[in-house]
């Protein structure tokens, strides 16, 4: 794999690896429904933060916001030193270039074929030539292991695949951060394996940050630095992976373990 | 009654004569009601009452008021204000503009039957507006509505005749004329009553293929 094909935020020159991500304070409403409440925290950069909890409890909120895809009602979300909200739609986009999402639902574009789905942004929105962009799409593509369905149309395509080819699509973009918003949750159990495979070679091999919500406890046991439990729209208990799994001290997060594990 | 093959005959060369001109309106027809009922569609999701209001409550009356009576409205009213134009441009204008309030709401269906996701992974990408919708909404969304599109292509044909009644001589207009003429009503009328089926049929074949095609 060449090595300019995957980010490396931590090869700008001068910039400490210190905090990349911060909450303060965030509040998030649906309705009456609050699925966020008042939450603090922050990720560093290069590091693999794992969110865990009940569903409902607000996981897959925070990376919504981080994406800009929704609004906080409350508090501040900070990027890279650069606040997202309020922000003019410059800065918004400025900030989007440094975060990407791959969905639970691979959202890959039907109308493209994978080679496009994963050169479109780079050419539209880096303004890199198609030919600069294809090369790295086909990287890509190894690295995921599809380097044969670039020709073809994601319908034609396992769920494993596309997920696949929506990773390879979000890393075009160099992003410093990786959204994985339960990337496995909508897959049969047995193209699971093949998409956290990637994963964990890309977590290995680059310094990506990765805020990752998932059910698969192996896998976050495996690649996390930090893992956070949720509950009611706050973290309550952070720490190693070993800690979070092995020693919890919440007995709310006892339960939950017990459940899931 | 009896039928007649040399009023047939003779009918012919006005046939063909009221055919293309049939053929004409309903190919420009189409044309100015996909592109207009794409652009009412795109501006009812202007964030903007000052835009969606107007559009709205020009799309209505246009779709609940008779073809006929827009027809006449253009043909014989606007030029007291000056604008004029021939029969058959006022004609294809008309009944364009009176389909685009039609497919504008097939469009926008089709808009809105793309997932969210599609537009939640164009802002993930940081795609632009602009490129998010040519690239990725409407692409799918078109695709999604050709049948329907189609089905009031062959609609529309069927409301051709109505050009008549502001001087076009298309199909039924040169029937009424050899009629009035001939005193033969069975026979032209029975060749272009053929002749709109024959083009209703081939309009659904084309456009079955071009739906196998859209499937890919």
């Amino acid at each position: 794999m060449p090595t300019d094909t995957l980010p490396q935020p931590g090869k700008t020159p001068g910039k400490p690896a210190g905090e990349l991500i911060r909450l303060e304070r965030v509040t998030k409403r649906f309705g009456t429904n609050t699925v966020l409440d008042h939450l603090d925290f922050s990720v560093d950069a290069g590091k693999h933060v794992t969110l865990i909890g009940p569903s409902g409890s607000g996981k897959t909120t925070i990376l919504r916001l981080l994406m800009t895809l929704l609004k906080p009602d409350e508090g501040t979300i900070t990027v890279d030193g650069q606040q997202l909200f309020p922000a003019s739609d410059k800065q918004v986009r400025e900030i989007r270039k440094k975060i990407g999402m791959v969905f639970q639902q691979f959202n890959l574009f039907p109308n493209m074929t994978v080679l496009r789905n994963i050169t479109e942004a780079p050419v539209t929105v880096l303004g890199m030539s198609r030919d600069e962009a294809g090369e790295r799409a086909r990287d890509l593509l190894d690295l995921v292991g599809l380097a044969d369905k670039r020709d073809a149309r994601p319908t034609q395509l396992s769920g494993g695949q596309q997920q696949r080819v929506a990773i390879a699509r979000a890393l075009a973009m160099r992003p410093q951060v990786l959204l994985l918003d339960e990337v496995t949750s909508a897959l049969d159990p047995e193209l699971v394996a093949g998409v956290l495979d990637v994963l964990r070679d890309i977590a290995r091999s680059t310094d990506i940050t990765m805020l990752c919500v998932t059910h698969e406890m192996g896998f976050a046991r495996d690649i996390s630095d930090q893992v956070l439990m949720f509950d009611s729209g706050r973290v309550i208990e952070a720490g190693s992976p070993e800690k979070i799994f092995n020693e919890p001290e919440q007995a709310r997060t006892r339960e939950f373990l017990s459940a899931v594990l | 009654m009896n039928w007649d093959w040399t009023a047939v005959s003779d009918f012919m060369p006005h046939f063909w004569d009221g055919l293309l001109v049939t053929l004409q309106i309903l190919v420009l027809g189409s044309v100015i009601s996909f592109v207009l009922g794409l652009v009412w569609a795109l501006l009812t999701r202007v964030p903007s009452r000052w835009v969606t209001w107007p559009v709205g409550v020009v799309t209505e009356f246009v779709r609940n008021t008779p073809l006929l009576v827009q027809l006449f409205f253009l043909f014989y009213v606007l030029p007291e204000w000056g604008v004029t134009a021939s029969a058959m441009t006022t004609g294809v204008i008309g009944i364009g503009l009176h389909y685009s309030t039609y497919t504008m709401q097939v469009y926008r269906a089709g808009i809105e039957a793309v997932p969210t996701g599609q537009w939640e992974a164009a802002t993930a990408l940081n795609l632009p507006l602009r490129r998010t919708w040519t690239a990725v909404i409407l692409p799918q969304a078109v695709r999604r509505v050709v049948p329907a599109l189609g089905n009031y292509v062959i609609s529309m044909l069927k409301d051709t005749p109505m050009l008549m009644a502001i001087t076009v001589l298309e199909m039924l207009g040169e029937a009424r004329l050899f009629s009035q003429e001939t005193f033969r009503f069975t026979e032209p009328l029975t060749v272009i009553g053929v002749a709109f089926i024959v083009i209703s049929y081939l309009a659904s074949l084309a456009l079955r293929a071009l739906e196998r095609r859209l499937a890919h």
